[in-house]
């Protein structure tokens, strides 16, 4: 046997964090998806609206950055 | 090193990447020239060279230089006046800046060897503090007491505003952090998958099947660089978009 029972929990939890992409494809997927949706319903319109895009699929991605976040402080932030 | 020969078999480090080593001797303290001092470095005479020898012919027919300096000067220019209105205008050289630096530090980062400076939540937490404190001194010095009309959502029903107050007030205060996460986590996670699958090419090729992997392999290299390439620009177009959305917030504070 190796390591401790900290080190192993801290892995686990490393691993789950992962699931927390899943929540974020979802949330920009919903973005993107819509904003196609809506870009063919209405082209002329859909120019002008990139940058609202951008800002949506952005704070949809933030959420999973911060399990990606989680995974790199139970993984390298030791001594908590 | 990807792929670097260590005791028992291949092993490899996709973070080793982000160490950040001085450059003369092994004393860290406050004044080391480290590499992160030399990329920051390099980044700034990137700017320079683009802008200042960029513009200095000025023709009126623009050679590659000029159009790629009047481009990004107009790209930006646009989208501060379009996001954060014409009073906002005041501060694109601030915004500017800060577009310049952070598109130049992650297509930099894409050199192999190189380090990418936005991969150190220092370097974006530093950007992205200094933008929160300055746009919440410019919405308290031109609204007053007004800007507090932020948290206030007078568009809601009377009883749900204090709940809506807090909520506002901890979303307003998580902005900085979610700011420079995301970039920095774009940016580390981005070049660790091209390490990763970098270290995957030589490790595949000890086994049988590794004539068949690690052309695979090298292709997917390929492709995951032409993503973070994109990234890269979109992150920094993100940064800054979102720059200008803290600023519309803090000059006309009303929903």
């Amino acid at each position: 046997m190796q390591g401790d029972i900290a080190a192993m929990g801290a892995y686990i939890g490393a691993g789950l964090a992962c699931m927390g992409m899943g929540g974020s494809a979802i949330g920009v997927g919903n973005v993107a998806g819509n904003f196609l949706a809506g870009a063919l319903r209405n082209p002329s319109a859909a120019g002008g609206q990139t940058a609202t895009l951008f800002i949506g699929i952005a704070f949809a991605e933030a959420l999973g950055i911060f399990s990606f976040l989680v995974a790199l402080l139970l993984m390298f932030a030791k001594g908590f | 090193m990807a792929g670097e020969a260590e005791g028992q078999g291949l092993s490899f480090h996709p973070m080793d990447q982000f160490a950040v080593k001085p450059l003369f001797g092994d004393a860290l303290n406050l004044t080391t020239v480290t590499n992160v001092t030399l990329w920051m470095a390099i980044a700034v005479l990137c700017i320079f060279v683009l802008f200042v020898l960029g513009t200095a012919r000025r023709a009126v027919v623009p050679g590659r230089m000029q159009s790629v300096a009047e481009l990004a000067y107009g790209f930006v220019h646009k989208m501060v006046e379009e996001v954060s209105g014409h009073d906002g205008l005041r501060y694109f050289p601030y915004i500017f800046t800060l577009f310049c630096f952070i598109v130049f530090s992650n297509f930099l980062g894409l050199i192999p060897g190189a380090l990418t400076l936005t991969s150190h939540i220092a370097v974006t937490g530093v950007m992205a503090v200094l933008v929160f404190l300055s746009v919440t001194i410019i919405g308290f010095v031109k609204n007053g007491t007004q800007f507090l009309g932020l948290f206030w959502v007078s568009s809601a029903p009377l009883a749900l505003r204090p709940i809506l107050a807090v909520i506002e007030l901890i979303s307003y205060f998580v902005r900085p952090v979610s700011h420079s996460v995301r970039l920095a986590g774009n940016m580390m996670a981005g070049h660790a998958v091209i390490k990763v699958f970098a270290a995957f090419a030589p490790l595949i090729l000890m086994s049988g099947i590794g004539i068949a992997v690690t052309p695979l392999s090298i292709l997917a290299i390929t492709a995951m660089y032409a993503l973070e390439l994109l990234v890269a620009f979109i992150q920094a177009y993100v940064f800054t978009i979102l720059t200008c959305v803290y600023l519309k917030d803090a000059l006309h504070p009303g929903h």
